[in-house]
């Protein structure tokens, strides 16, 4: 609850600060992108947005990332569980490293995953270069996202009714369907939703991994990347505009969901 | 019970060729010729230049974020005006964009050609784009929301009952501030400030864009990695990359021991 009976130090100076620092470091930014996907006008922007090379970097963006997040979703659901439920030796160490990808940069996470399933692979698994290795990336940096988010709604679900379930006769599938299942889907939604606009935007572990091949290894931000370097800011901006939308859009629609997930917790 | 021991054998097989075995080789591969030449890829001049780069990005970029982080904090949840809605979302949007996306934006604003304001910086003799300041604009950038997003609910959380009774007993605003809320609010910060420090760390996409990566001049220990890498000296690139996973795992360390100080405020 607000109090208006404390009065707050410089009320106005410190709202001022606040919106001035923000403006200067991200928002005047971002308009300056969009001001120049637009600079030649509406039919520039679309013909920069929809030239084969930034159509084929954007189907990729798009189709990876929906692949890497079913898998999170499996996956996520999956470890998360195991976490909660399950005991075992150095559970709490694991739990731990669940949020390595957060804290590793990203040039290190590609390089990573080159030294494991590149050239030198010491199994001999090679997907450098390919459209595996974009996946493997992707899915690399957006591991924590439904972990984290599913984790603490499994925490507070009651056993009781998974108990008055199985006593009732219900397999432990009819259980998990029709009990666990429907109590965890706003939060594995929302850490989709996360997931999804990471993987929009990834750069950092991509650039050594999948070789930035046009057309058929190129990602979204690869390919802005390329067009900055070639001097082209107007496609670049274009495809970022495209980019911010997507995520934009996920973002608004995660945050339904998670707002679906914290009343569910209440 | 079987399916209880396959479900946790399969959660961590997917962890361990994911995450586990792929990090341990990178660790194995800095070290295939010996910790000394480990050691001499990580002191050389550009190596020890470029992790010094990496702390002045850090050094600004993290004091600045925290201060505007709780102020931003203190103004969302205590001031009630228009358009709070819209500044607490606002303050989410470095989240949506793509590090590529914060450097090309900084061009735009900074750049000496593109840059709306980047002449008249260039006519003060202040380089920006290509240049130190740059870099330290993008670190802020993509660290920006970390402190805010984790001080918000801790906020929240205790409530103005001790900062009245402070009030009423004739502190000023700032002792008020300085003496209750920050010390209530001192593990939500914390927390916030290692996820700061992590992300300005190993910033690279946004930082990449706008250094030029002039080696032993803008070339900070992520994008010294990708360089070495390049260069196909990959045990420098191996090492560098060992520092920063050291870095991370303590970043982790820190976290872990903060959430459940965070947890019982």
């Amino acid at each position: 609850m607000v109090s208006r009976a404390v009065p707050i130090p410089g009320a106005a100076l410190s709202r001022g600060l606040a919106i001035g620092y923000l403006s200067i470091v991200a928002l005047i930014p971002l308009a300056a992108v969009v001001s120049k996907s637009f600079e030649n006008g509406i039919d520039s922007f679309w013909n920069a947005v929809t030239s084969p090379q930034a159509v084929a970097s954007l189907k990729l963006t798009l189709g990876a990332s929906l692949v890497v997040v079913l898998i999170n979703v499996l996956f996520g659901t999956l470890i998360a569980w195991v976490l909660v439920r399950d005991e075992f030796p150095g559970k709490s160490v694991v739990n731990s490293l669940i949020d390595l990808p957060f804290a590793l940069p990203t040039i290190v996470a590609g390089l990573t995953l080159l030294a494991f399933y590149g050239p030198d692979s010491p199994v001999g698994i090679n997907v450098a270069f390919t459209r595996t290795a974009v996946v493997m990336a992707l899915l690399f940096v957006t591991l924590p996202f439904v972990v984290r988010a599913v984790q603490p709604v499994l925490l507070e679900l009651d056993r009781e009714m998974e108990q008055a379930a199985e006593s009732l006769g219900a397999s432990r599938l009819t259980v998990f369907r029709r009990i666990i299942l429907p109590n965890l889907t706003p939060a594995i939604l929302a850490g989709a939703g996360l997931a999804f606009a990471r993987a929009v935007g990834e750069f950092g572990s991509l650039v050594l991994i999948t070789g930035n091949i046009p057309f058929k290894t190129q990602a979204a931000s690869v390919f802005i990347f390329s067009m900055v370097e070639s001097d082209n800011p107007i496609a670049a901006s274009a495809v970022s505009v495209v980019l911010l939308v997507i995520a934009l859009v996920v973002l608004l629609v995660f945050g339904y969901f998670s707002k679906r997930a914290l009343r569910h917790e209440e | 019970m079987r399916s209880k021991y396959a479900l946790r054998f399969i959660a961590l097989a997917y962890l361990a060729l994911l995450l586990g075995i792929p990090v341990v080789l990178v660790f194995v591969n800095a070290f295939q010729d010996g910790i000394g030449a480990a050691w001499d890829a990580v002191t050389t001049p550009e190596a020890q230049h470029a992790f010094w780069l990496t702390f002045v990005m850090v050094a600004v970029a993290v004091p600045l974020n925290t201060i505007f982080g709780v102020v931003a904090a203190l103004v969302i949840v205590r001031q009630r005006f228009r358009g709070r809605a819209l500044l607490n979302a606002a303050i989410d949007l470095p989240f949506a964009v793509s590090p590529v996306v914060v450097g090309l934006s900084l061009l735009l604003v900074y750049g000496t050609r593109d840059g709306w304001v980047g002449n008249w910086f260039a006519e003060q003799g202040i380089r920006i784009i290509f240049s130190t300041p740059g870099m330290i604009l993008a670190t802020m950038f993509v660290s920006l929301p970390f402190v805010v997003r984790e001080t918000i609910p801790v906020l929240r959380e205790i409530g103005t009952e001790q900062e009245q009774a402070a009030a009423t007993l004739g502190a000023g605003p700032f002792q008020t501030f300085f003496r209750i809320t920050l010390p209530a609010i001192r593990w939500g910060v914390a927390y916030g400030v290692v996820l700061t420090t992590a992300r300005a760390l190993g910033e690279f996409g946004a930082v990449s864009i706008v250094s030029g990566k002039l080696q032993g001049q803008t070339e900070t220990a992520t994008l010294h990695v990708e360089a070495e890498f390049r260069r196909f000296n990959e045990t420098g690139a191996y090492a560098t990359s060992v520092v920063l996973c050291v870095l991370a795992l303590v970043t982790l360390l820190a976290m872990n021991l903060i959430k459940p100080k965070e947890a019982r405020t």
